[in-house]
């Protein structure tokens, strides 16, 4: 249980460029942020303005998908390094899930 | 913590045990507990032969009869099979990996505690207002309709030991993924851990579906929510996809460690190397990946329709690939070895024809129009007890003599678990093989008797009698544990001599802090690497002597439990008008709860560390410590 | 490891919640329980699919007519507005600004306690309709589902809270580091939920 770490001093110029990386990933976070803002808003404003319903649940559905990479894999890092095996297993959570709400809309019998 | 070993009187023992977070005194713990669990549902089991022993009896109401055989299925799964195997993983598997402890020794405790005390819940039903009796799989449309509190201490009880569980697979996954010792790669794990990492994911991703199952089934009987109640819209067909999309899973949850079990016995007393080892770990991870995918073959006659029926009768066939692979290599791993007839090995041999037979059985009922003649017959029972007992159970058998050394550091008398073997064997065929023919001949499952004229009389009297000699053999080996542990012979660090893997290069039972250095892995079978190059210490180390960082012992997850498990009687009472006392009690259940978890997150717990000094002196002595932590 | 070992923002590490082994164990053990989360989250769904607009014969309520559009609005804008403040709030505890990561947390806290009063009063609002927990199978699996998102909502206000109070006084150290990043991991992963629940129980079920 090794707790301790070895601890790294950055030099000056080190420690500017991981600054200045970490102000621009944050931009990008700001980005997904105002992606997600936005695909929420068209969702809202498919169902208020009433198109067919064969239009909008696959467009809402879809929306909705986009929204959960970004935080995924922007808020979340799942990208990062070190995120392999959690990535993994995230995805098999995801591939039970799915077959779990395919199964109970598909094969409840009514 | 200047001497580590010290002599302790008996109430110091229990309050060690009742802290400990290290991961082999909470394996003796669920060692001790599942096998007291498997007795009471072994006593259970044979209320159930007697009662079905001639035609017409009248031993056991209909009732009861119905009661005794949910607690025997329930206990045997839930309380007994799965708690052992539990112990096993982590009393061996943090060893086989080189690690110290596992990842979260904290978690580790209150997983234990947790399934200990929904355990204890589940079985206090017997005396507090009778039993569940809706079967195991406490289907709902039956469950709802149960009368008294049986069904709720189901519900509650699985819920309170289901977290457990979980909490237990993520550490072992943890464990597996982050502190396996230098050298020790994926593809270099012995199977054992193999199998012990993908019983923990399906533990991880199957009792989630579970758990919420059992809540609507809690709140639909204590909190009048209508999920299964079909007049109110509620459906429950929903139950028993859930629990079933949980209950495939859990069959290879079971099985996977047994087969890992298996892989080691084969190996060591074959004195080869497995045969096949990538086939090996990739038939293990497929079989975890298909085993959600063939639920529904339980529901076939629900009436899903055809192409449902069709899709899952052919994934469920799919199932019998990878499991084949597994036999075939096993087989090979025999083929040309110097072959020791030890107890564990008889066991390992005698595995492969029982289950081979219930594998097969299970083929026949994937047959989707053939099981609707099967279902719900005593060809489901004769099967799913020769899979269960034929492989779980005689792993578990085998697994006992093999690791009793690691664990307890005295050898279990081979003569006498030969005889266990005998009995147990013959009795668990001649149970179980007349059962095919019985259900056959029409006898259907779960119900309590069977007329004179129907001529099941004969087969069920040798089915019945078949049930004593299993018994007889558990006796002997209850024996043999007690003569052993008298006796007190301490053996050393191999005790079978061609051990394989790193738990057999370290003292019999371990010093609590495992390796004093941590090992370099140089291969797969890496203690019998350095065996065969004459390395005396058996191990190559990847560190110098320092100090170790331990944790610290806690009682908090006991506590914890037990605050879970005074609000589940709150919960269990809620509905009775003549309680008023159970929003209190449950309220009060919540607070301690909560308030132990406050204490663990707000109390800094850095753990201690061992001096250098304390580890050489250790080691000076043989390093066979008793740790007081 | 010494809790009173002090850091600069240049001796800090790049990745501080999985600079130790314990954070690292910490750190997959998390993701792991998301994924069994996830299923859980899954078969709430999936039953909630199952029993939408089932109820006793006659029952008036249905998910086309009862459910209260602007409010989810509103509360879909200012959960997905928490969960960039708690991204803030890393970012600043990855540069060793404890002062400013707290002040993030902060804002997190007050958005997630707007979030939970709305849905208090849009239940609330539902029961006063008629609408109660025991009304069919609908209501019973639409509670479920959006009740559990809410007492994860309220655990993670509490986890927040636990977190920002016990640490006040001493500041990041790579003790608590790894904290702080799970509980904001949690936060994002309750807003993955609810990005699916007002897709599939509020959107859905409006045009259903």
């Amino acid at each position: 249980m090794a707790h301790d770490t070895t601890e790294k001093i950055r030099s000056h110029a080190e420690h500017e460029f991981l600054k200045k990386r970490r102000s621009a990933e944050m931009r990008h976070q700001m980005t997904s942020f105002a992606i997600m803002i936005f695909l929420t808003l068209i969702a809202f404003t498919l169902v208020a303005a009433g198109f067919s319903t064969y239009l909008i649940v696959p467009i809402i559905l879809l929306l909705a998908a986009v929204q959960v990479v970004l935080q995924l894999y922007h808020f979340m890092h799942l990208s990062n390094k070190g995120h392999g095996m959690v990535a993994f297993f995230m995805f098999s959570g995801i591939f039970v899930a799915f077959i779990t709400v395919l199964a109970l809309v598909t094969i409840v019998w009514w | 913590m200047s001497s580590l070993a010290q002599k302790k009187g008996v109430g110091a023992v229990i309050w060690d045990y009742m802290t400990t977070v290290d991961h082999k005194k909470i394996a003796i713990l669920y060692l001790i507990s599942g096998g007291f669990f498997f007795l009471i549902g072994g006593v259970e089991a044979l209320l159930i032969r007697i009662q079905l022993m001639k035609a017409g009896n009248d031993f056991l109401s209909a009732g009861l009869y119905n009661e005794i055989i949910t607690m025997h299925g329930t206990t045997m799964i839930f309380l007994a099979s799965m708690p052992i195997l539990l112990g096993f993983m982590n009393a061996i598997m943090p060893l086989q990996i080189g690690a110290r402890d596992v990842a979260f020794p904290f978690l580790n405790s209150l997983g234990f505690w947790l399934f200990f005390f929904g355990g204890i819940f589940l079985n206090l039903s017997w005396f507090m207002g009778g039993a569940p009796d809706a079967g195991w799989t406490n289907y709902a449309s039956l469950a709802l309709a149960s009368e008294g509190h049986g069904i709720d201490f189901y519900a509650l009880g699985l819920t309170i030991s289901g977290f457990g569980t979980l909490i237990g697979g993520i550490n072992f996954l943890v464990t597996i993924i982050n502190m396996r010792a230098p050298g020790m790669t994926y593809m270099r794990m012995p199977l054992f851990t193999w199998t012990t990492f993908v019983a923990s994911a399906l533990i991880l991703l199957a009792f989630p579906p579970l758990t919420v199952g059992l809540f609507f089934m809690v709140f639909d009987r204590m909190f009048g929510a209508n999920f299964f109640v079909v007049e109110m819209g509620g459906n429950t067909i929903i139950w028993e996809h859930l629990f079933w999309i949980f209950g495939h899973p859990e069959v290879y949850i079971l099985i996977l460690p047994a087969f890992g079990i298996f892989s080691e016995i084969f190996a060591i007393f074959s004195r080869k190397r497995l045969f096949g080892y990538t086939a090996l770990v990739f038939a293990t991870i497929l079989i975890g990946f298909y085993g959600f995918m063939v639920w529904a073959h339980h529901m076939f006659t629900v009436g899903l329709g055809p192409t449902a029926n069709a899709i899952f009768a052919l994934a469920t066939m799919i199932i019998a690939v990878p499991t084949g692979i597994k036999i075939f290599n096993w087989l090979l791993t025999i083929w040309g070895g110097s072959i020791k007839f030890s107890v564990p090995m008889v066991y390992a041999v005698a595995f492969i024809p029982s289950f081979v037979a219930g594998g097969v059985t299970g083929v026949m009922q994937a047959i989707a129009p053939l099981d609707y003649q099967l279902h719900d017959s005593y060809f489901i029972v004769a099967h799913f007890h020769y899979v269960i007992v034929g492989g779980v159970v005689l792993a578990i058998l085998a697994g006992t003599h093999l690791y009793w050394p690691k664990m307890f550091g005295t050898m279990l008398s081979e003569k006498l678990g030969h005889i266990t073997f005998w009995t147990f064997f013959i009795g668990f065929h001649m149970t179980f093989f007349i059962q095919h023919f019985l259900g056959l001949l029409g006898m259907p499952r779960r119900v309590y008797t069977f007329g004179a004229d129907q001529g099941w009389d004969l087969f069920n009297a040798i089915s019945s009698a078949g049930a004593a000699f299993m018994a007889i053999g558990v006796i002997v080996m209850l024996i043999n544990i007690v003569i052993t542990t008298v006796k007190n012979v301490r053996v050393g660090n191999d005790p079978w001599e061609d051990g394989r893997t790193l738990e057999w290069a370290i003292p019999s039972p371990p010093p609590f802090y495992n390796f004093a250095q941590t090992p370099l892995v140089r291969g797969l079978d890496t203690y019998w690497i350095e065996k065969m190059e004459g390395n005396k210490k058996g191990m190559v180390y990847a560190e110098p002597v320092g100090d170790i960082h331990m944790p610290n012992g806690s009682i908090l997850p006991l506590i914890m439990s037990f605050g879970m498990f005074v609000a589940s009687f709150g919960a269990l009472y809620f509905q009775d008008d003549s309680k008023p006392w159970t929003l209190a009690v449950l309220i009060i259940g919540l607070a301690i709860l909560f308030g132990a978890m406050l204490a663990r997150s707000l109390k800094d717990d850095l753990g201690f560390y061992i001096k250098k000094e304390d580890l050489i002196e250790d080691a000076k002595r043989g390093g066979n410590t008793d740790g007081s932590k | 490891m010494d809790l009173n070992k002090r850091y600069t923002a240049q001796s800090w590490p790049d990745h501080p919640e999985t600079a130790t082994l314990e954070g690292k164990n910490k750190f997959v053990g998390f993701w792991l329980l998301l994924a069994a989360e996830t299923i859980t989250f899954a078969s709430l769904f999936a039953t909630y699919l199952a029993l939408r607009d089932r109820g006793p014969s006659g029952m008036e309520f249905s998910s086309s007519g009862l459910f209260e559009l602007p409010l989810v609005f509103a509360m879909t804008m200012i959960l997905l507005t928490s969960s960039l403040t708690s991204v803030y709030a890393i970012h600043h505890m990855k540069n060793h600004n404890f002062k400013a990561m707290q002040a993030w947390l902060g804002i997190t806290v007050l958005l997630g306690l707007t979030f939970l009063g709305l849905e208090i009063y849009e239940f609330n609002h539902y029961v006063h309709l008629g609408f109660g927990y025991t009304n069919s199978a609908f209501s019973a699996a639409f509670y479920t589902l959006v009740g559990t998102h809410g007492a994860h909502v309220l655990f993670g206000l509490c986890w927040f809270i636990a977190l920002m109070v016990r640490n006040s006084k001493r500041g990041l150290n790579m003790y608590n580091a790894p904290k702080f990043y799970l509980a904001a991991l949690y936060w994002h992963f309750i807003d993955v939920v609810w990005v699916f629940i007002f897709t599939v129980v509020y959107l859905m079920g409006a045009i259903s």
